[in-house]
């Protein structure tokens, strides 16, 4: 859950807060590796995505390299090397989703935002990133906002639901 | 053995063999990529596909990987079939897709895997229309240059690096096309092996960084069998010359010793040899203090001058060869001879070999070693003092999963099963140092003790082994381990020139023995040639102390291959100095002994001469030149034999050949086998002598194509069986012959399966090297020194001796590279002693003690013994550090910490911003 | 009227189904029986009985794998596992979802039975980490558990005890495949594991561990309570059960029932779908997601079954069907699941990490008009290459090249079209 994000959280140790829900996931792995998925996620839920400050105080709390938890950090699709905004866009690109036109409600996304896949709007409000199938076919197409999915998309429906997000915002 | 049919012919094979294993094994040239024969299959490049058939009815077959496929009884394949041949080609036409058309610029061609493997599986035309990925290349230090955009996603690099030897610092990362093998941040690699990432990767994203900045392709370098001058393991390497320069060291596979891997000292150490410290000519000390080179022949009239008709003493080096070791002593006599170590070190090191020849333990090879399911170190940093052992070392404690895997029916060559059945269980290793080792991740218990206390703890063990009276819960603890072990292992050394651990780890093999008699005790040797220079020293021979007593009474000291300032103390090299004794230096660098000589003879480096040299095991191996010496220098032997004959030394100077002096070694006992080690010169394979050049040479022409066209002439051999040319065979001559490997379509180091009789197994030319320790096996009888020893003192730390691959060996650390990871002399602390000095890696301390007092930077240590301090042994500058001296250490408050290593900026980044397509 | 068994619970498209309407409709029954009146090997022989089959894609009978752990004494020490493989990510399905969101005791439930047939202590949800709702209504649930004692120590007062875990995804396809699963589980890189040895043998942690899809666990109370003779009438055709089966593209009415195993293609499409949106024409269809071969016009008289579909040149999959109309382009469509297949691939053996993209750049030029009759013959060798098993390290690849392999059977006239026009007949779904 990405919720109230600190931006650019750079500051190196984790919080105790961040340690309390480690030893949680520590408590059920033989080895201290194990919890590697775990600790990233932790931390990402608090700061949004996980920076290098961060990726070194993990691995260093777990026992493993720098190294090592890269190559499992940058493996997974729903770990952020690389800031991302308050919100992140999971935008269904797969095959039923694209048989009932995705690709244009992606430009319409596209349009609104003024960012493509891979960007963040300049306000720091929306990621956008493509995700595979989401499970909601029959609904198609479909997306995610932060926890919220959002089904049947129609270029109507997406301007509606990115007011509502600005005026939320104020 | 089962049998299997490939293409209809049958074949039989090793058992417990993967189906690529025994078809290599049949000679068979099946392509492959992921697999290598020490670290197993994963089955991830998918290049060694075969059809195999049901039984005789099934007509189609279906693919399997040979790799991961049994070789059992019956199994039927082919590998010329279309189907396993167009999959192939398939997989090396998709391995091409992203991989640069660089070849050309690209060091690794002309030995590259995947060069070979493209040829092999015929596959040419280009069909991808595509553009290729590319990644940004990091900075990794200065020995490896990393060039990702060449990658082929074997994994191989970091299954060595990290599954094999124990790495940290470098992984796979991010996924599917763009997997990307490197370290997180831009940054020197940490692992003492990292050199092997050269011959690991089968293209060229891992290469030799020295070797880049002075240039040859494999086909044009001159190699030879040589033996690695950098520990006393031993290790065999194959160096490669060209233009009269040491261009690089390569592994050679020795079934016994190294294997597949070396240690970057081995590796990288041997720049030294083209360095500007070289010595060149003759020199001979004008009054003004300075070195006039002189002629050759002149040498004679100083030398006669000097002499006359008074005395001529000797000191030897456990450096040099046996041969030149021997003729030195029989030149002076042996008790005008000193084998050129301090006293301390020479005692442990000649109870190590008495002990070695009494104890009832058996004294194990490398690979013997990698077979051990339970070992105990007694005082030995090991991947600093003995590196190849380390790693072998590491291997064994994987012998617990094998063992579970075995349980379970899985093979050991199918290694990522391996791992995943046993996650972290290891075979248990205990390791009892002053301070933390790089074995320490494997280790089940690590114990850290002073000197003192090792020797003690070792004692209590062999103890509590043979009457089981020990209340410590550790000792007993580590005594059921060590009873309940199948293949029981001790490793001890004189790493802390302390004889009473070496008596404790023979106390504690013997007792194990006693039950087991597969227990195995190992114990490292300093320098390359240690054990031979004890077992040719004699009972009438000097110290190093008694000859400064009595300089005065010689007139002529002639010092072969030593420093000695690296084993007498300053106040002893200025009595030397002072002295009115002519000194005759015969070495290979500029050092501080030959600062104060009379005379240089300037000596060929390893890479020039031939000699023997007898590892730790007491193994005798033979070295080789690699090219002819340049200039004046001439190997030191010959050196010796030159001033025999000036001293009209009769016996000497009759010598007309090498194979005689090996002859004239033979008369001591220890050497009788001497002439069994290698070869003699008249020995020719089909009537032909063994080229060091690759049948591919370009020639030399070019060499001095500046002031002359005409090729020049190959400087003959006429010592040794091999040949500086290109004409001859070089296939399956005895191992201790071996230049290089090279087999048509193998232009890699992956031929070497051509040369060995099975993959993973000895060489077809036969076992290399002679073991000359043999052990009564009557049990040792044991020497414990049971003088108390000094407690500690107040505000005082005893130091003890810290040794680093990169810095602690003489000749490589003139090696530029070496110098540099090297870093500066330091002192080493424990982490609450730093706490309490308040400071840190890097910052300085202020050493004092009784006449000395100098400024030294701090290195922390996980774990060192309480009341110790480690200083960085062999450095050099480290003034008058020695072992065991009590000394006050404080904060420096004027250090000025050196900046790290300065890092082309340009080139830091990683992967990140071009690798996750989004985000 | 079918006999609604897995969604008996489900009718309101947001609601969950709390603990105590569980309790109420005959729910944690199966549990009691088990644990009062049947040994694991009682249960593992109802199981075998049922002839259920894994729900996960492979159709594997579920009480065989279970029967390949390893007796007490033929193992290493430690513990043995229980996976729910919850990481719905092939394209196209969307039936494990909507088991886990309204109605999660019936499948905590399945797991318990499952973990005490198979020897289990410990049992995981490997779960999508996009399901927000079904991690949140799972960890509910499971909560309720352990306060009802239908989890922790002696369940229901009996000597069966297990621990249960949710655990979302970092997200990746492959995470799917039982074996990167067990490597994700263990917090490494999700690279499948070479078999043999199977899980079964050597999984999570190198212990005995059994995956199972969501679906096929939450068959098990139900087995287990009526009994595997009662199950195999459920089915109309030659497998027991029910299934839920899916469908997905621009049909009227897309959506997941429960229906009888062995039900029509054709009654699934027109009497629960409600056929084609106005316009269009069925062109084909994928009857099980992403990564099963085309079926067209006709085959839609073929049961839902496992071995009819397989004995068709298909696989039955996950069972919900991607249909694909004839406005649509078929070359587009199969380069939006080989983008996504070359997308997911791990990046472990090399015909899949490098073959799928070179297979998408063929796609994207054919697609594009700038393809050529070599790229025809280029595709046809790129799927004999990583199309066929065992070519590949896991199933991912060779399931990719399935709608690849079975598009340019059927519809190859399209692929021709797009060359020789050089361009895309179709009024274009998406810009490429
Ligand atoms: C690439 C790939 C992805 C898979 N994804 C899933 C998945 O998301 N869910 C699932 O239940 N099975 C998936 N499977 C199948 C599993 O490997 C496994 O067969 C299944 O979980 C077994 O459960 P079952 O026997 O109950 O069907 C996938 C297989 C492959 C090769
Ligand atoms: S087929 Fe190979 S690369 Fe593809 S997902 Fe499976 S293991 Fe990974
Ligand atoms: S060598 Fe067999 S798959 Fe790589």
């Amino acid at each position: 859950m990405i919720h109230n994000i600190i931006q650019s959280d750079t500051s190196s140790t984790l919080t105790s807060e961040e340690i309390h829900l480690i030893n949680i996931e520590l408590s059920h792995v033989p080895q201290k590796s194990g919890a590697a998925i775990d600790a990233l996620k932790i931390v990402q839920d608090k700061r949004g995505w996980v920076s290098d400050e961060c990726l070194i105080a993990i691995a260093k709390y777990l026992e493993m390299s720098s190294e090592e938890l890269e190559g499992i950090a940058t493996f997974y699709n729903l770990i952020f090397r690389r800031p991302v905004g308050e919100k992140v866009i999971l935008f269904c690109d797969s095959v039923s989703c694209w048989l009932c036109g995705c690709e244009k409600q992606k430009h319409k996304i596209s349009e609104i935002l003024k960012i493509d896949y891979g960007e963040t709007t300049k306000n720091k409000q929306f990621t956008f990133l493509p995700v595979p199938c989401l499970g909601a076919c029959d609904k198609a197409p479909v997306m995610m906002v932060g926890d919220e999915l959002f089904t049947n998309l129609d270029s109507s429906k997406i301007e509606q639901i990115f007011t509502d997000y600005e005026q939320e915002a104020g | 053995m089962p049998t299997i049919i490939v293409d209809g012919k049958s074949y039989e094979v090793g058992s417990g063999k993967n189906l690529l294993e025994a078809c290599l094994d049949a000679g068979l040239d099946l392509p492959y990529f992921c697999w290598h024969p020490s670290m197993g299959s994963i089955g991830s490049c998918r290049q060694c596909a075969l059809v195999q058939y049901r039984d005789n009815d099934d007509q189609h077959g279906r693919i399997i990987m040979g790799c991961m496929t049994p070789a059992t009884d019956g199994a039927r394949v082919s590998l010329k079939v279309e189907k396993a041949k167009e999959f192939r080609e398939a997989v090396v036409e998709s391995l091409m897709l992203n991989h640069p058309h660089d070849c050309p610029v690209c060091s690794e061609g002309g030995e590259c895997h995947l060069q070979d493997m493209t040829v092999m599986v015929g596959h040419r035309d280009r069909r991808y229309k595509g553009k290729k990925n590319t990644h940004r290349n990091q900075y990794l230090g200065p020995l490896i240059n990393h060039e990702m955009n060449r990658c082929i996603t074997c994994y191989r690099c970091e299954r060595f690096y990290r599954d094999y030897a124990g790495g940290k610092d470098l992984s796979a990362q991010a996924s599917r096309d763009r997997i990307y093998f490197g370290r997180h941040q831009d940054g020197i690699l940490e692992s003492e092996f990292s050199g092997n990432l050269v011959e690991v990767c089968p293209t060229g994203v891992f290469t030799d960084k020295p070797f880049l900045a002075d240039y040859s392709r494999k086909w044009d370098l001159q190699s030879s069998p040589s033996i690695c001058s950098g520990c006393g393991v031993g290790c065999n390497i194959s160096p490669g010359e060209r233009y009269g320069r040491l261009k690089r060291i390569h592994n050679r596979y020795n079934h016994e010793i190294n294997g597949y891997f070396i240690c970057d000292r081995g590796r990288f150490g041997a720049g030294y040899v083209n360095g500007d410290k070289r010595t060149n000519y003759v020199g001979i000390k004008e009054p003004n203090g300075a070195f006039k080179a002189i002629k050759k022949n002149e040498i004679s009239r100083h030398i006669i001058q000097w002499l006359g008709n008074g005395n001529i003493v000797g000191i030897g080096s456990p450096r040099a060869s046996v041969e030149s070791n021997y003729l030195l002593q029989k030149l002076v006599g042996p008790s005008k001879f000193s084998l050129g170590v301090s006293q301390t070190e020479h005692n442990i090191l000649k109870r190590q070999v008495s002990i070695l020849q009494t104890t009832r333990a058996s004294n194990p090879s490398v690979r013997e070693i990698e077979m051990a399911d339970a070992i105990l170190v007694l005082g030995e940093d090991l991947t600093n003092t003995a590196a190849r052992i380390a790693l072998a070392i590491r291997q064994a404690t994987k012998n617990k999963a094998i063992a579970m895997a075995t349980k379970m029916g899985i093979e050991e060559w199918h290694d990522s099963a391996v791992r995943n059945l046993a996650q972290k269980e290891l075979s248990p290793l205990f390791i009892t140092t002053t301070a933390a080792t790089k074995l320490d991740d494997v280790a089940m218990k690590t114990i850290t003790l002073s000197p003192d206390e090792i020797a003690n703890f070792g004692l209590e063990l062999a103890r509590q082994l043979a009457d089981g009276n020990s209340q410590d819960p550790q000792i007993i603890e580590i005594a059921t381990y060590l009873t309940t072990a199948e293949r029981p292992l001790i490793v001890s050394g004189p790493s802390l020139l302390n004889a009473n651990i070496v008596e404790s780890a023979a106390a504690v093999a013997d007792a194990l023995a006693m039950s087991n008699q597969n227990t195995q005790l190992s114990f490292t040797f300093p320098e390359s040639n240690s054990t031979g220079s004890i077992l040719l020293g004699e009972p009438q021979n000097l110290m190093l102390s008694d000859i400064i007593e009595n300089i005065d009474e010689i007139d002529v000291l002639v010092v072969l291959e030593n420093d000695l300032s690296r084993r007498l103390s300053a106040f002893e090299m200025t009595q030397l100095n002072a002295s009115q004794t002519k000194i005759i230096s015969i070495d290979v660098l500029e050092n501080k002994t030959l600062e104060i000589s009379d005379m240089v003879l300037p000596a060929a480096s390893f890479a020039e001469t031939q000699g023997t040299l007898v590892n730790n095991e007491g193994r005798a191996q033979r070295f080789y030149s690699v090219f002819s010496p340049l200039h004046d220098r001439l190997p030191s032997w010959q050196w010796v034999i030159d001033i025999a004959a000036v001293i009209e030394n009769e016996e000497l100077s009759a010598i007309a050949s090498f194979d005689e002096v090996i002859d004239l070694c033979a008369q001591n006992n220890n050497f009788q086998a001497l002439s069994s080690v290698a070869p003699d010169k008249n020995f020719r394979d089909h009537g032909l002598k063994i080229p060091r050049q690759t049948h591919r040479n370009s020639g030399r022409t070019a060499i001095t194509a500046n002031t002359s066209v005409h090729e020049p002439q190959q400087s003959p051999d006429e010592e040794t069986p091999l040949t500086y040319s290109m004409e001859g065979l070089n296939r399956d001559q005895p191992s201790a012959l071996t230049p290089f490997v090279w087999s048509p379509g193998w232009n890699s180091n992956q031929s070497l399966q051509k040369f060995q009789a099975e993959t993973d197994g000895p060489l077809k030319g036969g076992p290399s090297g002679i073991k000359l320790i043999k052990s009564s096996g009557c049990g040792v009888s044991l020497d414990y020194d049971r003088t108390p020893s000094v407690s500690l003192k107040n505000n005082y730390w005893r130091l003890v001796p810290i040794y680093s691959l990169h810095g602690s060996e003489e000749l490589s650390l003139h090696t530029k590279e070496i110098s540099e990871l090297a870093g500066l002399p330091f002192i080493m602390l424990s982490g609450r002693d730093a706490d309490n000095m308040k400071v840190s890696d890097g910052d300085g301390v202020i050493v004092s003690g009784d006449d000395l007092r100098i400024s030294i930077s701090v290195r922390v240590s996980a774990r060192m013994a309480k009341g110790c301090a480690g200083y960085s042994a062999g450095y050099n500058e480290i003034g008058h550090l020695t072992a065991d001296t009590y000394v006050q250490i404080n904060r420096d408050d004027e250090w000025q910490p050196l900046k790290p290593v300065v890092i082309a900026t340009d080139r830091i980044a990683s992967f990140k911003s071009e690798d996750n397509q989004y985000v | 009227m079918t006999e609604k068994v897995l969604t008996k619970n489900i009718s309101n498209v947001n609601d969950t189904t709390p603990i105590d309407r569980y309790e109420a409709n005959e729910g944690y029954l199966g549990l009691r029986k088990a644990l009062n009146s049947m040994s694991p090997d009682d249960c593992l022989l109802e199981v075998k009985n049922s002839n259920l089959r894994g729900r996960g894609g492979a159709g594997f009978p579920t009480g065989m794998k279970w029967s390949f752990v390893p007796k007490h004494g033929d193992c290493l020490p430690g513990h043995k596992y229980l996976i729910c493989n919850a990481d719905e990510m092939e394209p196209g399905t969307f039936k494990d979802r909507l088991l886990m969101e309204q109605d999660p005791h019936q499948l905590i439930e399945g797991m318990v039975l499952s973990a005490y047939t198979i020897g289990a202590n410990i049992a995981y949800i490997f779960i999508r980490g996009e399901y927000r709702l079904a991690i949140q209504r799972l960890s509910e649930a499971i909560e309720e558990c352990y306060n009802s004692g239908y989890l922790g120590g002696n369940i229901l007062g009996s000597s069966f005890s297990l621990e249960m875990y949710v655990h979302p995804s970092a997200g990746r396809y492959i995470c799917g495949e039982e074996t990167a699963l067990i490597n994700a589980l263990e917090g490494k890189r999700a690279n499948p594991r070479a078999k043999p040895p199977f899980p079964q043998v050597s999984g999570l942690w190198g212990r005995p561990t059994i995956v199972n899809n969501v679906e096929t666990l939450c068959n098990i109370p139900h087995i287990i309570h009526k009994g595997a003779e009662w199950f195999k009438t459920l089915g109309v055709g030659e497998d027991s059960g029910t299934k839920l089966f899916g469908v997905s593209g621009r049909v009227k009415n897309p959506g997941c029932w429960e229906l009888p195993m062995g039900t029509p293609i054709r009654q699934i499409l027109e009497d629960h779908a409600d056929g084609m949106q106005t316009g269009l024409n069925l062109k084909g269809l994928l009857p099980g997601g992403g990564s099963t071969d085309f079926l067209t016009e006709v085959h839609l008289d073929l049961a839902m079954d496992y071995n009819v579909i397989g004995a068709a040149g298909s696989r039955m999959g996950t069972g919900t069907m991607i249909i694909l109309d004839d406005q649509s382009c078929p070359v587009g469509m199969v380069l939006n699941l080989i983008r996504f297949f070359a997308q997911e691939s791990c990046g472990f053996c090399t015909p899949c990490r490098d073959g799928l993209p070179w297979t998408r750049q063929v796609l994207e030029d054919l697609e594009n008009g700038k393809g050529s009759e070599a790229d025809l013959e280029t595709l046809a060798y790129q799927i004999k290459y990583i199309g066929t098993p065992g070519n590949t390290h896991c199933a991912l690849a060779p399931g990719a090249m399935e709608p690849l392999q079975s598009a340019m059977k059927y519809f190859f006239e399209d692929f021709k079209n797009h060359i020789t026009l050089g361009r895309c007949p179709y009024e274009m779904n998406g810009v490429y």
